[in-house]
C-alpha cells in the first residue's frame, strides 16, 4: 500500500507534464478536436433534417414522385431535379470514363517521362479549377457555339414545324426520343451544356485514380504478356486493365459523387427549368442547381423547406456513393492492387 | 549484492499465444548480459517487457514480476513513462529523430523533458557522445542533421542518446544487425566501457558477438529460458543438450 | 518456361496486319483522348488571359466594383474578403484536421477511431453547397450573413482533406522513431508533438496548401453564409465578399463591365490556385 514516490532517490520527482496522466489529458484534447468532425456530420443531419421537416411532413414520399415544382402554387415535387441530377451525372460519367482511362494509360504506359510528368500535372490542375471558372468558360465560350447551332435549327422551316409539334408535347409534360434532340431554347444553355462541362470537371478524378492504380500494376504482369508476343494494346487490354479494374471502379464512383453534387458550374449553364426532362438542348435543373438558384430567393417557408429537402437528399446520396466507393476500393483492392 | 534486474516467473502473451514462458533471470550490476536463441524464441519479447514497451502493443500481456533495483516495474501505481526514463534502449535499426541535429538528438530526452540549461546540456552531450565513442567524429558538426551521419555513427548516436538520461540499465535489441562489420566492431568494443557506467542486456542473433561481449548469457528456445550462466560456461560446457546443439551451430 | 516462350515467339514475330493495325489505332485514340482531356485547361487559361488580363491593373486591386451599368472599379472587396475568410477557415481546418489526423494515426486502437475515419471520409464527399445550407441553419438564421459564417463553411470543407493527408504522412514516420522517444521516458504527447509531428510537417503543410487551394475557389458554400458585400469589409461579423462569389455574380450579370471584372477575377483566382498547387506538389516531391 505504501508507495509514496516511485522515482529513485537520486532523481527529482518528475513534473506531472511528463507522466502518463498528461498523456491522458492530451488524448482527451485530441479526441475532443477530432470529434468536431463527427459533430459537424451529426449537426448536418440534424439541421438539414429539421429544416426539411415541414416539406417532408406536407408531401411525405410524394416529394420524390411528384413531377410539379411550382413555388407559386406551393407544390413541390423533386422528380425533375432528381432525373436532372442523375441524367447529367451518369451521361457525363459515361463520356468521361473512357477519356479518363485513356489519358491515364497515356501518362502511365505511352508517354516518355519528360512528357508524362507535365501531362499528369495538367490533369491534376484540371481538378483545381474552381467550379465558377468552369461555369464562366462554358457560359462565354461553349454556350455561343451551341447557340449558333440552335438558331440555325430554328431558321429551317421544316425543322421549325418539328419544333412546334414537340412544343405541344413538352407542354403536355412528355417527350419523344426525336423531340429529345430538338432544341427548346436558342441561348445555348441547357442539359447538353451542363453535361459537357460536368464531363470536363469530373475527368481528372477518374484519371488520377486510374493513373495511380495502373502504375501499381506489377511489371511482371506486363512482361508476361509481352513474352507471349502480345502487342502493346493487347498487354493493356488483357493484362493491365483487368488487373487495375477494381481501383479504376473506385475512382469512377468517386467521380460520380463529385458529379452529383457539382453546383455552380451546372447552375450557371443548365437554364434553370423545373420541367421534367424534355429536351437535351433546353433548360433543366439538378438538385444542387436548384439550391443555388432558389434558396436565396425562397420567401415561402414551404419553398425554403423543400429546397433544404433537396440538400438533405443530396447529402444522403453523397454519403451512400462515397461509402460504396470506399467499400469497393477496400474490398477489391487486395485482389486488384498489391 | 542485489541484482539490478530480477525477473520472476515472467509469462508474456500475444492474445492467446504465449511467447515467453515462466522465465526467471537475475542480472548483476555492471555486467553485459546476452540473450541468444533462434528467431521467434522470445528473447526480444522478453527484452521489451523490461521497459514496458509491450504496453503499446495491442493484445500483449505480461505476467509475473520484473524488479528493477528492487522495484516492481509492473507494480500498481508505477507510471510506465517514469519507468522508461530509468531504462535506456537501443533498437535494431538506427533511429535518430529525423528533424533534429546531432546535438538535439543526444539531449532530446532531457531537452524535451524541460531542461533548458544550455551549459549543462552541452556537458551532458559531450559526456554521452564520448561514452558512445562518437565525440571525436561529430564534435565539429553537432548542429548538422543527424540523418547525415553514416549508419554506424547513427547507431552510436542512438547509444549516446540513451546514455544522456543516465539509465540504470541499457537494453540493446540486436544493435548491430543492420551495420557493416567495421561499425559492428566499434560498438562491440564500446560495450566493455559502457558497463562501467551502466548495465547492459543485449539481444543478439550472433553467437560470436555474445561470446565476445557478454559476461553472462541466457539461451531462449520456443519461449523458454533453457539455460542461463556465465558466458564461458554456456559456450564451452553447456548443461542442456539443446543449448549445446545451438551454440555448436546444429540449428538456428 | 523457356519452351513456352519459344513456342510463343513465332506468333509475336508474324504479327498479323490486323493486330498491328489495332495496336496503332488504339495508340492513336489514346493520344487523341489525352489531347481532349488537357485541351479545356489550356483553352480556359488562354481565354482568361485574353479576356481578363487587360482588366488587371491597380484599380482592380484597390477599388470595389462600380455600380451596375457604370464602368471601372475593381475587386478589392473580394480579394480582401477571400484572404480574411481563408485565414479564418484555416484555423478551423488545421486545428481540427491535424488533430483528427493525429487521432487516426496515433490512436489506432481507440474504439472511436473507425467511426471518426469513416465520417471524415464521407464528409469529404459532401457537396460544398450542402455545407453552405448547414452553416446557414447553424449560424446565419440567428446571426445573419457574415464573413465568419463563410469561414466556418470553408473550414468544415477543409477539415476532412487535412485529416486525410495528416494521417497519411504521420503513418510514414517509422514506428521505431516513436519507440525511441517513448524508450527515453518521454510521454506519448511529447513524442507525438515534438518528434513525430515535426518529422511529418512538410507533408502536412502540403496538405493544408492543397486544401486551401481547393476551398479558395468555392463560391457555392458562401452564397448563403458570407453572402457577398460590394464594399470593403474588415468586420467578420458582417457580410463579406470573396473572389469566387464576385466571379459567379459577374459572370451571370448582364453588364459587360461586371463580366469583364469576373474574367479578370477568374484569371487571378486560377493563377493563385495553380501556383499554390504547383508549390505544394514541388514541396511534396522533394520529400
Amino acid at each position: 500500500m505504501s508507495e509514496p514516490t516511485q522515482s529513485s532517490p537520486t532523481r527529482p520527482p518528475t513534473p506531472s507534464a511528463l507522466s502518463s496522466r498528461s498523456d491522458r489529458q492530451f488524448e482527451i484534447l485530441i479526441l475532443a478536436l477530432a470529434s468536431v468532425i463527427v459533430l459537424v456530420f451529426v449537426l448536418s443531419i440534424y439541421l438539414l433534417g429539421s429544416e426539411s421537416w415541414p416539406a417532408l411532413q406536407r408531401f411525405g414520399l410524394e416529394f420524390f414522385t411528384q413531377r410539379t415544382w411550382n413555388p407559386v402554387e406551393g407544390v413541390f415535387g423533386a422528380v425533375a431535379m432528381i432525373t436532372g441530377t442523375l441524367v447529367t451525372s451518369l451521361v457525363a460519367l459515361a463520356i468521361s470514363v473512357p477519356l479518363a482511362i485513356a489519358s491515364a494509360l497515356f501518362v502511365a504506359e505511352y508517354a516518355p517521362k519528360w512528357l508524362a510528368n507535365p501531362v499528369g500535372y495538367l490533369i491534376e490542375l484540371l481538378a483545381a479549377v474552381p467550379s465558377v471558372v468552369y461555369g464562366l468558360w462554358a457560359l462565354f465560350v461553349i454556350a455561343p457555339v451551341l447557340s449558333r447551332w440552335e438558331q440555325g435549327f430554328f431558321q429551317d422551316p421544316a425543322r421549325l414545324a418539328l419544333y412546334t409539334s414537340c412544343k405541344n408535347l413538352w407542354d403536355s409534360g412528355s417527350t419523344t426520343l426525336q423531340c429529345f434532340f430538338v432544341p427548346s431554347t436558342f441561348d445555348g444553355r441547357g442539359l447538353a451544356l451542363a453535361i459537357i462541362i460536368l464531363t470536363v470537371m469530373i475527368l481528372p478524378y477518374t484519371a488520377s485514380v486510374a493513373r495511380d492504380v495502373i502504375r501499381l500494376v506489377p511489371q511482371e504482369q506486363r512482361e508476361a504478356m509481352y513474352a507471349l508476343g502480345a502487342t502493346k494494346w493487347e498487354v493493356i487490354s488483357r493484362a493491365i486493365l483487368p488487373y487495375a479494374r477494381a481501383g479504376i471502379m473506385g475512382g469512377v464512383i468517386l467521380a460520380l459523387g463529385r458529379a452529383l453534387g457539382e453546383t455552380l458550374a451546372v447552375a450557371m449553364v443548365i437554364g434553370d427549368s423545373q420541367d421534367v426532362l424534355k429536351s437535351l438542348f433546353g433548360g433543366a435543373s439538378t438538385m444542387a442547381s436548384v439550391i443555388a438558384n432558389q434558396f436565396g430567393d425562397a420567401q415561402e417557408a414551404l419553398h425554403r423547406s423543400s429546397v433544404v429537402t433537396l440538400g438533405l437528399t443530396l447529402f444522403f446520396l453523397s454519403v451512400i456513393v462515397n461509402y460504396v466507393a470506399r467499400l469497393i476500393i477496400a474490398r477489391l483492392t487486395p485482389k486488384g492492387i498489391q | 549484492m542485489t541484482p539490478i534486474l530480477s525477473a520472476k516467473n515472467v509469462n508474456i502473451y500475444y492474445g492467446d499465444k504465449q511467447a515467453v514462458r515462466a522465465v526467471d533471470l537475475d542480472v548483476q550490476r555492471g555486467t553485459v548480459n546476452a540473450l541468444i536463441g533462434p528467431s521467434g524464441c522470445g528473447k526480444t519479447t522478453f527484452l521489451r517487457a523490461i521497459n514496458r514497451m509491450h504496453d503499446l502493443t495491442p493484445g500483449a500481456r505480461v505476467e509475473g514480476t520484473i524488479l528493477l533495483d528492487g522495484q516492481d516495474v509492473y507494480g500498481s501505481g508505477v507510471d510506465p513513462v517514469n519507468m522508461r526514463r530509468r531504462v535506456g534502449m537501443v533498437f535494431q535499426k538506427p533511429n535518430p529523430f529525423p528533424t533534429m541535429s546531432v546535438f538535439d538528438n543526444v539531449v532530446s530526452g532531457l531537452k524535451l523533458a524541460g531542461i533548458r540549461d544550455q551549459k549543462r546540456l552541452m556537458e551532458i552531450a559531450e559526456r554521452s557522445l564520448r561514452g558512445a565513442a562518437l565525440w571525436e567524429e561529430v564534435k565539429d558538426r553537432l548542429k548538422t542533421p543527424a540523418t547525415g551521419l553514416s549508419g554506424g555513427q547513427q547507431q552510436r548516436l542512438c547509444i549516446a542518446r540513451a546514455l544522456a538520461v543516465e539509465p540504470e540499465i541499457l537494453l540493446m535489441d540486436e544493435p548491430t544487425s543492420a551495420l557493416d562489420p567495421a561499425s559492428t566492431a566499434k560498438i562491440e568494443d564500446l560495450m566493455s566501457d559502457l558497463k562501467k557506467v551502466t548495465t547492459i542486456v543485449i539481444v543478439t542473433h550472433n553467437m560470436h558477438q555474445a561470446a565476445r561481449v557478454s559476461d553472462t548469457t541466457s539461451f531462449f528456445l520456443n519461449g523458454d529460458l533453457v539455460e542461463h550462466g556465465v558466458t564461458d560456461q554456456i559456450f564451452t560446457s553447456p548443461r542442456d543438450e539443446r543449448t549445446e546443439a545451438y551454440v555448436t551451430g546444429r540449428f538456428g | 518456361m523457356t519452351t513456352s516462350v519459344r513456342t510463343a515467339a513465332p506468333a509475336g514475330r508474324t504479327l498479323s496486319p490486323a493486330r498491328r493495325f489495332q495496336n496503332m489505332l488504339m495508340g492513336g485514340l489514346i493520344l487523341l483522348a489525352t489531347l481532349l482531356v488537357v485541351a479545356p485547361l489550356i483553352l480556359i487559361f488562354f481565354y482568361l488571359i485574353r479576356e481578363g488580363l487587360g482588366a488587371i491593373n491597380l484599380d482592380f486591386f484597390t477599388k470595389v466594383p462600380a455600380p451596375e451599368g457604370e464602368t471601372g472599379g475593381g475587386l478589392a472587396n473580394a480579394i480582401l474578403g477571400s484572404v480574411q475568410m481563408l485565414a479564418m477557415a484555416s484555423v478551423i481546418g488545421v486545428l481540427v484536421g491535424v488533430s483528427g489526423g493525429i487521432f487516426l494515426s496515433e490512436y489506432p486502437r481507440h474504439p472511436l477511431m473507425p467511426t471518426v475515419r469513416m465520417i471524415s471520409d464521407v464528409l469529404a464527399g459532401i457537396p460544398a453547397i450542402v455545407m453552405g445550407l448547414v452553416v446557414y441553419s447553424l449560424i446565419v438564421l440567428q446571426f445573419g450573413f457574415s464573413g465568419f459564417a463563410g469561414s466556418m463553411a470553408l473550414g468544415f470543407l477543409m477539415m476532412p482533406i487535412v485529416v486525410r493527408t495528416t494521417e497519411e504522412v504521420l503513418k510514414l514516420v517509422p514506428q521505431t522513431v516513436r519507440e525511441a522517444g517513448l524508450a527515453l521516458g518521454l510521454p506519448k504527447w511529447l513524442v507525438t508533438l515534438r518528434i513525430v509531428l515535426p518529422a511529418a510537417a512538410g507533408g502536412i503543410v502540403t496538405g493544408v496548401m492543397l486544401a486551401l487551394a481547393r476551398v479558395a475557389g468555392e463560391a457555392a458554400p458562401l452564397l448563403f453564409t458570407a453572402f457577398g458585400n460590394s464594399a470593403i469589409n474588415l468586420d467578420p461579423s458582417k457580410p463579406m465578399s470573396a473572389l469566387p462569389l464576385e466571379i459567379y455574380r459577374g459572370a451571370t450579370s448582364a453588364y459587360d463591365e461586371n463580366q469583364r471584372l469576373a474574367k479578370a477575377g477568374a484569371l487571378l483566382l486560377i493563377t493563385l490556385i495553380f501556383l499554390t498547387s504547383l508549390l505544394a506538389r514541388r514541396a511534396s516531391r522533394r520529400k
